[in-house]
């Protein structure tokens, strides 16, 4: 064998190593027991609340569509964004501490395609996980005789995985910003407690002692994503957001027929501003 | 080949790496040797693009900081450690970093082959042992038959076994015109990979000599344990003494100092004068 001289390679991103790297992670998640940890609660629960919110009390029809799709929405707040953000959260911190980084950055590869490599990677195998919470569910809805509104759930189950994803944005983020996997899984789970416990119950306490507008307490539930996907969610399937008392009626007031293109555009944003942030970061990292 | 000039990597207001400057002609072997936190490493990592530095950096004529992909594809980078992607297969590990490369994947059986792993393709990484991990390192670096090897510590995990293999391995790499860079604390193995050592300490380089200059120039000395036959104890020290050497009485040996890079010549001194030697060990 003799050293040969390799023709110096394009800088400029290339889609076929985004693929390489994206292919390469989602096998290692699927390899993952993290993954399948998340998994398993996520369709076991899904196949459980179905079945609770169904008892054999003779609820059929679209009723029985809007218990289980409920049911599926305030499991959909809890496990899926926890998903997203551990996963987010080990990505680059776990290659980090691990030297794996170090090796994939070691090739003709730069930051930006691995990024997105590992983006694109994470946010199929949180398509899998969450495409399975909802097959699931709609399987076992359709055997207990329910009609169901395929456009409606195959909709709340899209919201479901940009939720996923968004939270995947939020925790690659953190893992951008940490060193080891243990520090970026510990931030991952305070943000977690931070959207899920302070975003709900936190926004309907201040409401309630600041006297807040319900503009402004809209507004403040936008700015999470999991009450965006909970709005956009409950929006899709009943058609009004009367359930949310005020702010509900002063979103649907204000935006009409055009609320629900409005919240998905939210959702988009929650996708696509953590994931870019987190992209800018990664790329100027000085130390990896 | 690579040419690095005035290279500073600061952490903080601690700098690791202190204006560094170092040319590495094509084919020529170097190593950066020194002990841990001497900069070596921060180096190889500036090189690939891994780490924020100033001064400049030039592989073949590219510049490191802003054609990095063209300057890694130039590259093979052999780690200290392979302690990942332990869920991978060997032939997995190899076909992503193969198709990372764009490269074809027959390639792959070539180098397999070459370092002699063929008959663990399918083991997952974790199931290897330090040696295997380690020629598994050098078949990626190998996959793109590059003209640059960068090894950073190739054999510092490896028990003494290993460590010979990857050692013998390596050194018939070197003699097949690549540029070889590889940093290291072990000086026989600089010995035996490269044509210039460069040493360094606290992110400096004290100095840059051939490998059989290293000791003199650093003053590395050793301690040589050796085991007389009964009764020629007394009579070693005599004749090491005799010889300029600083020898002295150790329990039921002798313990005689010597250069680091010179200590078969001792041994040659009392196997000379008819004193024979059971058994040596050396001290440092």
């Amino acid at each position: 064998m003799t050293a040969a001289v390799a023709t110096p390679v394009s800088e400029r991103p290339r889609l076929g190593t985004i693929t390489t790297i994206a292919r390469k992670e989602l096998r290692t998640t699927l390899r993952s027991k993290w993954f399948w940890l998340w998994t398993a609660a996520f369709v076991g629960l899904a196949a459980l609340l179905v079945t609770v919110a169904l008892p054999d009390t003779g609820i059929t029809g679209y009723a029985g569509f809007g218990r289980t799709s409920a049911s599926l929405v305030t499991l959909v707040q809890i496990i899926v964004p926890l998903m997203g953000l551990t996963l987010g959260a080990i990505s680059i911190a776990g290659q980090k501490e691990s030297g794996a980084l170090r090796f994939l950055l070691s090739h003709p590869v730069s930051r930006t395609e691995t990024f997105w490599g590992t983006y694109i990677g994470l946010a199929m195998s949180l398509a899998i996980a969450v495409g399975g919470g909802f097959g699931i569910a709609g399987i076992l809805t359709v055997m207990r005789g329910v009609r169901a509104q395929t456009t409606t759930f195959l909709w709340i189950a899209l919201l479901a995985w940009l939720l996923a994803v968004a939270m995947l944005g939020v925790g690659m983020l953190i893992s951008t910003f940490t060193t080891t996997s243990g520090a970026a899984l510990g931030t991952a789970i305070f943000f977690w407690l931070v959207f899920v416990f302070l975003g709900d119950l936190g926004l309907m306490g201040t409401s309630v002692a600041t006297q807040m507008p319900v503009n402004v307490l809209f507004l403040s539930a936008l700015a999470n994503p999991i009450e965006a996907f909970r709005l956009a969610a409950l929006t899709t399937f009943s058609g009004s957001l009367d359930v949310l008392g005020p702010a509900g009626t002063y979103a649907v007031n204000t935006f009409g027929g055009s609320l629900v293109p409005v919240l998905s555009a939210t959702m988009l944003a929650w996708v696509v501003v953590p994931a870019t942030l987190a992209w800018l970061r990664f790329r100027r990292r000085s130390d990896l | 080949m690579i040419s690095i000039t005035n290279l500073t990597k600061r952490y903080g207001k601690r700098a690791v790496v202190s204006d560094v400057s170092v040319d590495i002609a094509t084919g020529e072997s170097v190593a950066f040797w020194g002990p841990n936190g001497a900069g070596k490493t921060t180096i190889v990592r500036c090189i690939l693009g891994l780490v924020s530095y100033e001064g400049t950096i030039e592989v073949d004529g590219l510049d490191a900081r802003t054609r990095g992909k063209a300057v890694r594809s130039l590259i093979g980078y052999v780690p200290q450690e392979l302690s990942f992607y332990n869920d991978m297969t060997v032939v997995e590990l190899l076909d992503y970093s193969a198709s990372l490369r764009g490269l074809p994947t027959d390639r792959v059986d070539e180098v397999l082959e070459i370092v002699d792993v063929d008959d663990h393709a399918n083991k997952r990484v974790r199931e290897l042992s330090g040696g295997l991990k380690q020629r598994l390192g050098i078949a990626t670096a190998l996959l793109p038959d590059p003209p640059i090897l960068l090894l950073d510590e190739p054999t510092s995990n490896l028990d003494a076994a290993a460590r010979d293999g990857a050692v013998r391995l390596l050194e018939g790499l070197r003699h097949e015109g690549r540029t070889l860079v590889v940093t290291s604390h072990h000086m026989e193995e600089v010995g035996m990979l490269v044509d210039r050592v460069i040493a360094m300490e606290d992110g400096v380089i004290t100095t840059e000599c051939a490998p059989m200059e290293l000791a003199e120039r650093l003053g590395l000395r050793a301690w040589l344990h050796l085991i007389t036959t009964s009764g020629d104890t007394a009579r070693a020290i005599e004749v090491l003494t005799a010889n300029g050497f600083n020898a002295q009485l150790n329990s039921r040996g002798v313990l005689v100092e010597v250069s680091a890079q010179s200590k078969g010549l001792a041994v040659a001194t009392l196997y000379e004068a008819g004193v024979h030697i059971e058994d040596l060990e050396v001290w440092r």
